[in-house]
Parts: C-alpha cells; structure tokens; sequence
C-alpha cells in the first residue's frame, strides 16, 4: 500500500522471504500429519516477529496494526495454520500481556514469548459459551493467598503446547464480573483434557483445557477482579483486523495460483487464459482481493493513527472471511480436479479459510454487532 | 412418490445408518475403502437397481436409482459416488456390449460381488476429453494399450474398467472403448491421489504398458469409443446431481437438529432469525434442487431423456450442496469445524460434485449451447 512506512516495507519483505523458506516447503506434510511448526516457530522468534506489537523494553517490535497485518497477510499466504497459531501467541497472549497486565509480569513473561522460548496460548471459549462469550462459566475463587479455578476452556489455539495461558474466568454472579489470569502449564489442577481434530488449521493445534482445583498465586491475577471485560475490549478491534490479514493472505495466495494455472494449463488447444469464463473467474477474485486488501490496510492505517473503530474493525472481520472462503472455493474449481487434490495448496487454503469465518466471532455475531451499532436508537424504541 | 421408491428408501436408509454411518468419521480419516460395505449394499439389491432381473440388477426406474443414490449419500458421498459410477458402468454394458460381453460381465456387477470402473480424463485432457493420448494399437493377438489415466473412482478395488484409448487419428472420433479385467499383464496402478474430500472413494491413476487385451474386449466397433463415453452422460450428470442433494439434505438435517438444540444468549440459536433465514434458504434450495433431479430422471424413464434438464440438474444440485454444506459448518460454528460432527466431511466431499462428470463450467456451456439451439432463428 503507499502508505506503508519504509520500515512496514521492510518487514514485507523479510516476512515474505521468510515464509517462502520455512513455512511453504512444510505446509502440506504439516498438513497431512497435524503437526505444528516448531522450526518456524522458533524462526519467528529470531526474526522479532513474536512480539510484534509488544514493549522493545521487553524484546517487543513496539509496531502496530498495520505491521502485525503485513506479517499475517504475508505468513497467511504459505500456512494459514501455522499463523493463525503465531496470531494466538503474538497476539491474543502476548499483545494482551503487554497491554494489561504489570511491570512485574511482563518482565516474567515477555522476553521469553517473545524470543520464542515458550509459547502462549489464551482461554476464552467453553463447550457451552462460544458467541455467548461472556457467559463463560470457569470460576475463580479467591481462597487465603491463591486462587482455586475449575471449569473447561475450548477451542484453545496452541492450548496443548502452550507454556503460559492468558485466562479469563468468572469471580462472581454479575455478568461482567469477569477476571484475567496468567496460568503457567505447571500449575497444579491444570491439565490438556483433548486434542481437537479439524477440517482444516491443521498445523495449528487445538486443544481443551481442563483446570480442577487447579491453584494460582494472587499474583497471577491480571489487573483487579472484575476487569476482564475491559481487558477483552481493550484489543478487540486489533484481533479482528489481524486475523482478517490471514484471509487477505489466503485470497492472494488462489489469485496468484490461478494467473500462474491459467498460463499453464491446456484444453481445447490453448491455455486456460483464452477462455472467458476463466477470465471472468480470475478478473473477480483480483477485484475482490484488492477490495479486501484495501479496506483492511485502510481500516489498519487508521487504528495506528487513533482511530480506532468497533464497527469497521467488525465488518473487516465479516468481509474478508467470507469473501476469502469464495475466493478460494472458485480456485479449486478454476483448478477442476487439480485443485481438489494435495498437489496443490487450494483445497488446504479453502479448508483454512473456513475456520475464519467462524473463530475470534463468528460471521453471524459481526452481523449482530454492526447491525446494533447501527441500529443502537431504534433499537432502544 | 410411489410407495415402492419411499419403501426402498427407509430400508436402505436403515442399512446405511447402521453398516456405513459408524465407519465414516474413521475411515474419511483414513482414506479407507471397505470392500465390504459396497458387497452390502449389494446383497441388498442396490448395486445394479436399473439393470434388467435377466442380469441379475433388480429392474426398476431411473427415478428409483436417483432416489437410492441421494439416500445413501446422506451417509456417505464417497459410497454414493462408488454405486453411481459401478452403475454407469453396467448401463454401458448393457447399452453397447454385445450378447457375450454382458453375460460375461454384468452379473458380477450387478450382484455387487465386483465393482466396474470408468477411465477417460487423463493428466493433460479433463474437461479436453478429445485430446486423450493413451492409445490401443490393433494386433494379431488384440489390442496394445499404452498410456496412463486419471482421477479414475474406484482404480484399484474395481474389477472391470471401461477404458478410452485412441485407435485412429486425433480428435473424437479416433477414440475407442475397451473392457480391461484388473490383474491384465501390463496393466497397474499408480499413486492414490490424496484428496480433499470423498476419501473413502479410492482415486488413481491407471498405468497401461504393452497392456496386451483380447480383441473381444472392444466395445462396438473402433472409432465409437465417443459414442460410449457420451451415451450415459445425461444419466451420469443426473446421478451426480441426486448425490449433491443427498449431501445438501444431510447437512440441513444437522444443522436444523444442532440450531434447535444448541443454546446462546440463553435461547436455541434457531429463534434468531439470522439462522432462521439461512435455514429456510438450506431447505428451499435442497427441495429445488431434489425437485429438478427428479424431473430430469422422469424424462429419462419417459425416453425424452433432456441434455439442458440433465446438465441444469447436476449444475443446480452440487451448487445447492456446496452452498448447503457450507452454511451448515457455519451454523455449528467451531464444532463444526472438527470431525466430531459430519457437517465438514460433506462440505469436503460437496467441492468435488461441482468437478466431476463435467465441470459446472462445462454444465454451463452444455445450457447454453442448448439455449443456442432452442432460439437461434
């Protein structure tokens, strides 16, 4: 984008080289077996990425919005799984320790997620509360000098792997009576209850955790009870516009493969390229991966420079997904049975995708959202 | 609806709840073929459903097969697609071959006891199908076949495979169809293609290398091979399609059932309407689409059988199941994304409907050409 600083340009193409090295080439065997990335993971951490929005005191690149979105567009387009698992430790766990937690936890914690040393994971969902969030029913009780926290968290990316998880419980009857924790993997009661096999994101692990009885430290605790629900508000608006980079990646990923299939395969006597119905196929989806492209640096832009907006950040998180989901699908047909084999990345960027539309809000609860932001005064009547 | 066609339904939908349903999340995983579970459904009597009783098939309309197909799709994608194709492969015998070719290959088929296989893509002629390159060289002891093919449903556990070669000169018309028995010297496999959906159904490439058959084995006469390979598509195009609506089915099954029973923000998610409205589309295109299936298989049954009915069948049906499929992981939202729940599996297995037997590209030029026709002064 022309705005892009020289140094986001930089980062682009450091990111960009990086992911052609050590994400691409073990995509699709990742893939197949499940596994995680640690090698790349490790790179990451190497490269300064892992703490890309975090304090430089504590080993953080101290960048912003558009930065963290370079690094998934560009992760996104080699592996949405292995980045959707850099985005739940950089940003869902790092990003929130070093917005809202202490000096005396950062200082624990960062240098070491940062460097990629541990990793970190956060715990919101539950079985019963996915869009109903806030309904979460882990409880945390406040016994002497510790607290005793029982109850599941699911849906948790890199949960099985984790070192540290950025936790949110519930400390009273009240709906916001919500509170954050930093829960180390060797505390006591806390365990990895399953593994959760998926469609796609398969080399990025999920996991169920379990915590009975499981014991912390009043230190542990985030801010003062009750602060949850600012925390989660704090950096909604920088998680949807990052993970909607992912989709903006996966789309240019299928454009680029289709321009590239397009020159190459023949039918009928010429390449694809002639036929206008691939023209048409092609045309729309560069169309729509620009639009993406610019809403979502645009909306990013202005994040960096104050302007931080629920409502747009909401319908970034709602049109990207979606439109990537198509965008892919229609790369797997340009492909016809090519594209539905492992040959090629479609069919796995199409599986990826899909998790889009659901995880970090779903598509219908950003529906929810920007229809009440728009309709807040009729809706009062 | 006859009652016969709604009977064969609930047995057969009885059977496939209970001998494919408990092995599909494993073997999706897998990649797993039981050979067992298509020998079933042929002691049942679904393996050869239109083929004349003489045959041993159980002799009845083309609607009843459409029928059978979207039901036992509902279980499985991947069986559907192995009865179809063993099907389409009997109709061709049965069309074409002659008296000894059909009593010495048919019954096996129809039993269900052996599975028949079709070879027409290859690497570099999909939708091309005209450009094939695999050639059969007349000799004085038969046919030489050389040359490889793709995508081919069932390679590998089929017994017998109607195979397109080119005897004569580029083009149509050049092209020639064979029986080739699995196990014929110089006939092998080659790598099983990892696919992202219908992984039960085994892919693979056929190998053929100084494959040396017997010239009884050719189906017509040389130069027909197009005529064969374009004799069933209407009828193949309308079974893809009736597999499409069984995937759509199943899938707005499941997310109706999931939408009453999951509860958000203290009320089932099927009281917002946001889900009411996707649901209610689900239902309307799934009917719509049955709907057009079964027309398409009348006019078949009726002899008029329609090349723009047939091709708009299978282009609105495996629309309508991507489309199904789709809104229903997103309505189970992040259980439905796990293999825990059917819905993903079908979403995998509902891409590759909108590929085969001519892509939806395709389906639309067919229409058109047939729009041409129609209105062209």
């Amino acid at each position: 984008m022309w705005f892009f600083t020289s140094e986001e340009r930089e980062l682009q193409k450091t990111c960009r080289d990086f992911a052609r090295a050590e994400i691409a080439p073990m995509a699709e065997k990742l893939d197949t077996e499940e596994k995680f990335n640690l090698k790349a993971f490790k790179g990451m951490g190497d490269l300064g990425v892992l703490g890309i929005t975090a304090d430089p005191e504590y080993g953080g690149a101290g960048l912003g919005a558009t930065a963290a979105t370079i690094v998934m567009e560009e992760f996104g387009k080699a592996d949405p799984g292995t980045t959707l698992s850099y985005l739940a430790h950089s940003i869902l766990c790092v990003n929130n320790i070093d917005k809202n937690a202490s000096e005396e936890h950062k200082a624990k914690y960062l240098p070491k997620l940062i460097s990629g040393e541990h990793i970190g994971c956060m715990g919101m969902s539950e079985p019963g509360f996915g869009s109903d969030a806030v309904g979460m029913q882990t409880k945390a009780v406040k016994t002497g000098d510790h607290y005793i926290i029982n109850g599941s968290k699911m849906w948790i990316t890199n949960g099985n792997m984790a070192d540290v998880t950025y936790l949110y419980t519930r400390t009273g009857a009240g709906k916001k009576d919500l509170t954050t924790f930093i829960v180390e993997k060797t505390a006591p009661g806390f365990s990895v209850s399953k593994e959760i096999h998926k469609m796609g994101m398969r080399t990025s692990p999920t996991a169920e955790l379990a915590f009975q009885n499981c014991k912390v430290p009043l230190s542990a605790r985030v801010g003062a009870e009750g602060d949850s629900v600012v925390h989660m508000m704090k950096n909604l608006e920088l998680e949807r516009i990052t993970i909607a980079g992912i989709s903006l990646g996966i789309a240019q990923a299928c454009v680029d493969q289709c321009v590239k299939y397009a020159g190459e395969r023949k039918q009928f006597g010429k390449n694809l390229a002639h036929f206008q119905m691939i023209q048409k196929m092609i045309a729309e989806m560069a169309t729509e991966t620009e639009t993406m492209r610019r809403l979502l640096y645009t909306v990013c832009y202005e994040y960096d420079h104050g302007h931080k907006s629920n409502q747009l950040a909401s319908m970034v998180k709602l049109q990207l997904p979606k439109m990537a989901t198509k965008i892919a699908l229609d790369a797997i047909q340009l492909h016809g049975g090519y594209g539905y084999s492992r040959e090629f990345p479609l069919e796995r960027l199409m599986r990826d995708n899909k998790l889009m539309e659901i995880g970090a809000g779903t598509n219908e609860v950003m529906i929810m959202i920007i229809a009440k932001n728009l309709l807040q005064d009729a809706l009062k009547d | 609806m006859t009652d016969l066609r709604k009977e064969l339904q609930t047995n057969l939908a009885k059977w496939c709840a209970t001998h494919i349903e408990p092995h599909m999340e494993h073997d999706d995983e897998e990649a797993r073929f039981r050979m067992e579970i298509f020998q079933g459904l042929g002691e049942q009597g679904y393996a050869g459903i239109t083929q004349p009783e003489e045959f041993g098939g159980a002799g009845l309309s083309f609607q009843d097969y459409v029928a059978c197909l979207d039901t036992i799709a509902q279980y499985s994608v991947a069986y559907a697609v192995t009865v179809s194709v063993s099907s389409m492969v009997q109709s061709i015998l049965k069309d074409y071959g002659n008296a000894e070719q059909k009593k010495k290959y048919l019954p096996a088929l129809t039993a269900g006891t052996e599975i028949g296989a079709f070879a027409l893509s290859e690497s570099h002629s999909g939708s091309d199908a005209a450009s094939m390159k695999c050639t059969a060289k007349a000799t004085a002891h038969g046919y030489v076949l050389n040359g490889t093919k793709m995508w081919i449903t069932s390679a590998g556990v089929a017994k017998t495979y109607i195979v397109m070669a080119r005897t004569g000169a580029e083009g149509a018309k050049g092209v020639s169809a064979f029986i080739v028995r699995d196990g014929t010297p110089g006939f092998t496999y080659g790598k099983a293609e990892k696919k992202m959906g219908w992984k039960a159904s085994p892919t693979r490439e056929l190998v053929f290398e100084n494959c040396l058959i017997p010239k009884e084995n050719l189906l017509l006469t040389e130069g027909e091979g197009f005529k064969v390979a374009m004799g069933g598509l209407d009828r193949g195009r309308i079974a893809i399609g009736a597999i499409g609506v069984g995937c759509a089915q199943r899938a707005l099954d499941e997310a109706t059932r999931y939408a009453l029973g999951r509860v958000q923000f203290k009320q089932p998610i099927f009281e917002f309407q946001g889900l009411q409205f996707m649901l209610s589309d689900m239902a309307l295109e799934v009917e719509a689409s049955r709907l057009l299936v079964q027309e398409a298989a009348r006019l078949v049954d009726i002899g008029q059988s329609s090349v723009k009915l047939s091709s708009m069948a299978k282009l609105k049906a495996t629309d309508t199941a991507m489309k199904v499929t789709t809104d229903a992981v997103q309505i189970h939202g992040g259980v439905g994304y796990t293999s825990e729940y059917p819905v993903e599996r079908f979403m995998r297995d509902a891409k590759v409907l909108q590929i085969v037997e001519g892509t939806n590209q395709i389906q639309r030029m067919v229409i058109a050409r047939q729009l041409k026709k129609e209105y062209a002064p």
